[in-house]
């Protein structure tokens, strides 16, 4: 098993009336709640979360993008990602991922990715959302009806450039360069993992499966909703005559650890429902532009997870029935354990994305849940797929000789270049 | 009505309603699509021999992949016509419908009788910025459109009941279906640069406005009589967007003066 520590870093300072004050967290939130001085210790203390999880054996430290959002300060993840490269020499740096539709042209995220993959010496783990319809339509004004025809057109350039030894021309639809020709490259050959989150769309499982692409399914709504997608995408798998590796795919899951269950609910009840309540109050008209999901996975009846009927639910929702219906996996090690493991392999994932931080969880508690968890859940789950135990198909593949931030100096003075 | 489906050279499928006798006029429909009952084509089937296609993603017609932007669309349109052996017809508009005339209309001038702009999208002024319809939540639509919101909730829904579970999933998907295919054009401004092009017009042209549009306010009707010199403007009242719905019988009264 896999795990990754992952931020959303959301806006802490929501005020307490925001559900009923204004209409949305996403697209038209007044940018006047953002105040940049304490954006700035925010900022500092997630990225030290990210940085302590490292510490403590996590095997890979995640972001994302997101635009126009309370709940996701990352509209560069890269920004933060090329900080967490210079600072780490471990973890996976998750970037899940880059949507690259909204980049013009898309040669950016190769070179960007390539940046990375070459700082964290090939530590890069390579997203490539399709984006929230919030993300990709209403901030960043793509057109519905042909996001996914820009997205597979961005995919194959991308690809191509990565690939390639030697200058191309593309002529796209979207895209038209004479000379395609990145530089830097990847350290990754031929190319980091690539990791495609999905919200539920079905033709994603298609396109992860023809490409062996990991498929991430992020959702807010917790592990046993999210059966009934993850069943559809092994379904694919089988048909395809792919191998059923765990690691083809991944969750993410809002985890909170304490030393008992009671403690749990003390310490994280009402971080858990800021972020239920004000974080994901996302006005109805923005979760699903009209062309954004195909007829098709319409006709397939999946629900939008943040659709306005779920969100309907959410102020309803006690601690008791957000955990009994998997939103949050939380209680003492031993809880948390025994969810983990229904989570595991009642999906079929080798990896899991956490999200322990949450909402307006404040720094210490974010820590004691991390240490907690390191310490006294991961060691138990570490072996859930013991026959897929050397399957590294998805994961990164460093460099053995690499430069690592704190040896540095040492080295130097090792060498005798420093005079002390 | 009658309704057949064609084929155009592109290969597109589509679905064209067809009454009465007399000069060929083309309807082009808005980005919500024919309603379920479209009185005023009745009335105007009486003098004149009307064609109302549907754009690929309405309705019947398929193809909507094979149409990607406002070029496609404009010669979309014109190859509809191709398909349905008619020469010089009168083109009329409405909304997302006006704006696709109006670009046939410039594309090939001298290719059509006369014009006719209904509420036409096209042209965006920064100052009167039109409200952003793809983000609108269903129960919205009627506001921004009717002047008698309950009326028109009637008529967007053509008596389906959305309280059944089933008819409200089919709404949904195919309202989904013909947003997508008009956020081709329309998304995220309604603005394809139209206005460059107008010069280009020399069909006579009417503009035609309901006084109370909340969507794509009257200011804009202005705005495309000032960009169309030779173009005639006539406000109705009590009529909001869906003026040719709302106010049927001085529509068509307007329609064929100006038409003859």
């Amino acid at each position: 098993m896999k795990f990754t520590w992952f931020n959303l870093m959301p806006w802490p300072y929501l005020p307490d009336d925001f559900r009923e004050k204004y209409r949305s967290v996403w697209v038209d939130i007044p940018n006047t709640l953002y105040d940049p001085k304490k954006g700035h210790y925010v900022y500092h203390e997630y990225m030290d979360q990210l940085e302590y999880a490292e510490s403590l054996g996590y095997d890979g430290i995640g972001c994302n993008e997101h635009h126009q959002n309370g709940y996701g300060l990352m509209p560069s993840p890269n920004i933060i990602a090329a900080g967490l490269a210079r600072r780490t020499s471990k973890a996976a740096i998750a970037v899940i991922g880059n949507s690259i539709a909204l980049y013009n042209p898309p040669i950016r995220v190769a070179e960007e990715f390539a940046m990375l993959d070459v700082i964290s010496g090939g530590r890069l783990l390579a997203g490539f959302p399709v984006g929230t319809s919030m993300d990709t339509n209403y901030c960043y004004g793509q057109i519905p009806g042909l996001t996914r025809d820009k997205y597979a057109e961005a995919h194959e350039l991308i690809m191509r450039a990565w690939q390639s030894d030697e200058p191309f021309a593309f002529d796209g639809k979207y895209t038209q360069l004479r000379y395609v020709n990145i530089w830097p490259k990847p350290i990754q050959r031929p190319h980091p993992p690539i990791y495609i989150p999905g919200g539920g769309s079905i033709e994603t499982w298609d396109f992860c499966v023809e490409h062996d692409y990991n498929y991430s399914y992020l959702s807010f709504t917790g592990y046993l909703r999210a059966k009934k997608l993850l069943d559809g995408y092994w379904e694919r798998v089988a048909k395809y005559g792919k191998d059923e590796s765990p690691y083809r795919a991944a969750f993410a899951q809002t985890i909170c650890v304490a030393e008992t269950d009671q403690e749990a609910e003390k310490l994280y009840a009402e971080h858990v429902s800021y972020f239920y309540n004000r974080c994901l109050h996302i006005y109805g008209g923005f979760a699903d532009a009209p062309g954004y999901r195909t007829i098709k996975t319409l006709q397939a009846n999946i629900l939008n997870a943040l659709s306005t009927d779920v969100q309907k639910l959410f102020p309803t929702l006690t601690w008791k029935q957000l955990l009994d219906d998997g939103y949050v996996i939380a209680g003492s090690p031993e809880t948390v354990r025994q969810r983990m493991e229904e989570l595991i392999k009642g999906l079929r994932v080798g990896h899991v994305f956490c999200l322990i931080h949450v909402g307006n969880m404040p720094d210490w508690k974010t820590r004691y849940s991390t240490k907690l968890f390191a310490e006294k859940v991961m060691p138990h789950l570490r072996n859930m797929w013991p026959e897929w135990k050397d399957d590294n198909r998805w994961w990164c593949k460093p460099m053995d000789e690499r430069l690592r931030p704190e040896e540095g100096v040492e080295k130097a003075r090792q060498d005798g270049r420093i005079p002390l | 009505m009658m309704s057949r489906t064609i084929a155009t050279k592109r290969g597109t499928n589509v679905r064209v309603f067809e009454a009465g006798s007399g000069a060929p006029l083309v309807f082009l429909h808005g980005a919500g699509g024919l309603l379920a009952e479209n009185p005023f084509l009745d009335r105007l089937a009486e003098r004149y021999h009307i064609f109302a296609p549907e754009l690929p993603g309405y309705g019947e017609s398929t193809g909507d992949t094979l149409l990607e932007d406002m070029l496609d669309f404009a010669l979309h349109g014109w190859d509809v016509i191709a398909a349905l052996g008619l020469t010089k017809p009168h083109l009329m508009g409405h909304s997302m419908g006006g704006m696709i005339a109006a670009e046939m209309a410039c594309i090939a001038p001298n290719d059509l009788a006369k014009l006719v702009l209904v509420a036409s999208a096209g042209l965006w002024i920064p100052e009167y910025p039109i409200p952003d319809i793809f983000s609108f939540l269903p129960h919205e639509f009627a506001h921004y459109l009717f002047v008698d919101r309950a009326q028109g909730e009637a008529l967007l829904t053509g008596g389906l009941d959305l309280s059944n579970p089933e008819a409200l999933s089919q709404f949904y998907i195919a309202n989904s279906r013909r947003l997508s295919m008009a956020s081709k054009i329309l998304f995220p401004i309604p603005n394809r640069r139209l206005s460059k092009r107008l010069y280009r017009l020399m069909a006579p042209t009417l503009i035609i406005w309901g006084r109370q549009d909340r969507l794509i306010p009257p200011v804009y009707a202005e705005r495309f009589r000032a960009l169309i010199p030779h173009a005639e403007l006539l406000f109705i009242d009590q009529a909001a967007h869906m003026v040719p719905y709302e106010q049927p019988i001085e529509f068509v009264a307007a329609v064929s003066h100006f038409l003859g």
